[in-house]
């Protein structure tokens, strides 16, 4: 099942191409992120070097930890259905091991919250701003 | 304490009546008051995206704090303990999904429903009537559970126990859900969730405080009051009580547990709230919101349910109307009298009006956007007629989920939920993720992943023991399951994620680039995203 959870992802630094705008002698940071409107050109912002690395970072946050509290949780749910020896162990007065595991799933749940929010917001956001600094300096030189 | 009253268990119909229309009254002035003149689409599906982080949390938690985790859930936990505490786990683990993989992105890329983003990089067409009908069929499984809640709600708190009495009053439930829909849209809708999560939270945290200091603040001795008061004894606080019978009922108890944690984020009307903020940034605040709330409101749960064993009793939960779904209200009778239970029903009730009505908004958005709009009007209609039709179908599915209440009257609402989770699960987690993440997956494989889901998750519902065969089935008398699971999720997720594969890797189209490339950097960037 974790497999499932990870969609088969494409090489992350893998340029789209075919677009004509991919020009040989101009690095990928060179090219204009806008159309001559003055619109968002989404295949060059998809190519260019701060896209990649805000996908990348995402990626490697969000899939690891995504498979990481499903394989968590999946090992809750099958200890309460086929470990009963294991779960009804007494570990603090009457509160059993399954008890605490369950509260450990509370816990461990609010923790990635904590945790993602403030990744995204030192890591993520910052980035994403930076790139939409780029399309908007080149949409107004665009429409120059 | 015990005020006499003759309706025994039940409080004072009268009281908990004036509680209830006074919290109508409130929310429907506020309903009122946040409708604007003459809304366009974007208010009435979305309230303008014009509402906080804080705010969208705390009404993303409301359409979750249902009847289904307050009467179910507490009810499931004060019956059969430890097995009913797996679905508090299941809700809160299940949020994680939303914000790790999916709020943001979704904000960035749709504007009204879950079709926005499923057919964004497909054909229209054919890929937002799956989306759709996926819709429709979901939050149809899901308003028989609440509308099957209020029935029990009904029976318990008004004491009336004719199923004709009954119907009458869920005729009533609805037609006032309907207004709160056709009035305030979105918005209005979203007030209702709002001041209703925070009077249920309210309720619930100060409930289960004044029972731990009741036990000295140790949970320890609250269960050994629970197993001491429960027929199931110890083994109420260990795993199995519900689902521990056999090798069947324990694979039942793990398809269970996966479709409770995928399938709250693909619930239709859960996604659509995320386009009710701004942006990005407001939606995942939205979910570390919702996750702290629904943290507190779980935690109470447990607290709520051992001390409905401990302190109620399972036989005289059970033997009250609405049984099992009685667990909270009895609970509230037997702490705080007559007026507790008075506000605690007043305040389930509300819970089931407000859910309905964002099941009902999502449903007629899904279909006035994704099939009149754009699958019949090939995306050329009038916003205005666009509007008038989604407030039709609101009218045309408030009477269903009318009838469907009446029909569905009596059962556990929590495990009708569960299958409605299962079925969210099927059909759109596997569509989503894969049109997200994966570069190559095209229109074949999202209507074969729509469709494989939903369609072996009805079939395994239809000819399961939930279904037919066994004393607690729906339809009773005749026997045609042969599939051996209550709950299709292990199953047909698993399905959906190999069909949309399959169905991309085997067809000849290839997937188209520049929407790919618009689509990708929109939803990681928020750029060209409609505010």
């Amino acid at each position: 099942m974790t497999r499932d959870m990870r969609p088969p992802a494409p090489p992350p630094s893998a340029p789209t191409t075919g677009h004509g705008l991919s020009a040989p002698f101009t690095k990928a940071c060179d090219q204009p992120l806008c159309g001559p409107a003055g619109e968002p050109d989404f295949a060059a912002i998809q190519a260019s070097p701060e896209f990649t690395r805000l996908r990348r970072r995402l990626r490697l946050f969000v899939f690891p930890m995504s498979a990481l509290f499903f394989c968590w949780y999946l090992t809750f749910a099958l200890l309460s259905a086929y470990g009963h020896e294991f779960m009804r162990r007494k570990a603090v007065g009457e509160i059993n091991v399954g008890t605490l595991f369950g509260l450990l799933q509370f816990l461990s749940t609010i923790m990635i919250v904590v945790t993602y929010a403030r990744f995204a917001k030192k890591r993520l956001d910052p980035q994403v701003d930076r790139i939409r600094e780029q399309v908007r300096a080149d949409a107004e030189v665009g429409r120059k | 304490m015990m005020v006499p009253i003759a309706a025994g268990t039940t409080g004072s119909p009268t009281l908990n009546v004036t509680v209830f229309v006074a919290f109508v009254c409130i929310t429907l002035y506020v309903v009122y008051r946040a409708s604007g003149s003459s809304p366009t689409a974007s208010d009435y599906y979305a309230a303008g995206s014009g509402f906080s982080g804080m705010q969208n949390g705390i009404a993303l938690s409301g359409d979750f704090l249902s009847a289904a985790s307050f009467l179910g859930i507490s009810g499931a936990i004060a019956v059969h303990g430890y097995d009913g505490f797996l679905y508090s786990v299941g809700w809160l683990v299940a949020w994680l999904v939303a914000l790790l993989l999916i709020g943001e992105r979704l904000r960035n890329t749709g504007r009204f429903t879950v079709g926005d983003v499923m057919a964004f990089r497909m054909k229209q067409r054919p890929v937002r009537a799956a989306a759709a009908n996926a819709t429709l069929v979901i939050t149809f499984f899901y308003m028989l559970a609440q509308m099957a809640g209020a029935g029990g709600l009904i029976a318990l708190l008004l004491n009336v126990h004719s199923k004709g009495g009954q119907a009458l009053v869920i005729t009533a439930v609805g037609i006032v859900m309907v207004f709160y829909v056709l009035v305030g849209g979105m918005k209005g809708t979203t007030w209702v969730q709002i001041i209703k999560a925070t009077l249920l939270l309210l309720c619930v945290t100060f409930i289960s405080v004044f029972i731990l200091g009741k036990f000295g603040f140790s949970l320890s001795g609250l269960l050994g009051h629970a197993a001491q008061n429960s027929p199931l004894g110890e083994r109420l606080l260990e795993p199995g009580g519900w689902y521990g019978q056999n090798a069947m009922s324990k694979l039942d108890f793990v398809s269970l547990s996966l479709s409770l944690v995928l399938g709250i984020s693909s619930l239709p009307h859960v996604l659509m709230r995320f386009y009710t903020v701004p942006d990005a940034k407001e939606a995942r605040r939205s979910v570390v919101w919702c996750s702290w709330s629904m943290f507190t409101f779980y935690l109470g749960i447990l607290i709520v349910g051992y001390a409905a064993t401990a302190l109620v009793g399972p036989d005289k939960i059970l033997a009250a109307p609405g049984g099992e779904n009685s667990a909270a209200p009895l609970l509230a009778f037997r702490i705080g009298g007559a007026v507790l239970l008075g506000v605690v029903s007043a305040v389930a009730f509300a819970t089931i009006l407000a859910v309905v009505a964002g099941l009902t908004l999502a449903a007629s958005a899904s279909f006035a956007h994704d099939v009149y709009a754009n699958v019949l009007r090939h995306g050329k209609a009038d916003p205005r007629s666009e509007v008038r039709v989604a407030r039709l179908t609101a009218i045309v599915i408030g009477f269903l989920a009318i009838i469907g209440g009446i029909v569905a009257n009596g059962q556990n609402v929590a495990f009708l939920v569960s299958l409605a989770l299962a079925l969210a699960a099927s059909a759109n987690l596997s569509t989503m993720l894969y049109s997200l993440y994966w570069k190559r997956f095209n229109t074949t494989g999202t209507l074969w992943s729509i469709y494989g889901g939903l369609v072996s998750g009805l079939l395994l519902i239809a000819f399961s023991p939930a279904m037919s065969g066994t004393p607690t089935s729906i339809v009773k008398g005749v026997d045609f399951h042969w599939f051996p699971l209550t709950n299709p999720g292990i199953v047909s997720i698993p399905l959906s994620f190999l069909c949309g594969f399959l169905g991309t890797v085997l067809s000849k189209q290839p997937a188209d680039p520049d929407k790919q490339a618009e689509m990708e950097v929109r939803a990681l960037t928020g750029i060209g995203a409609k505010h």
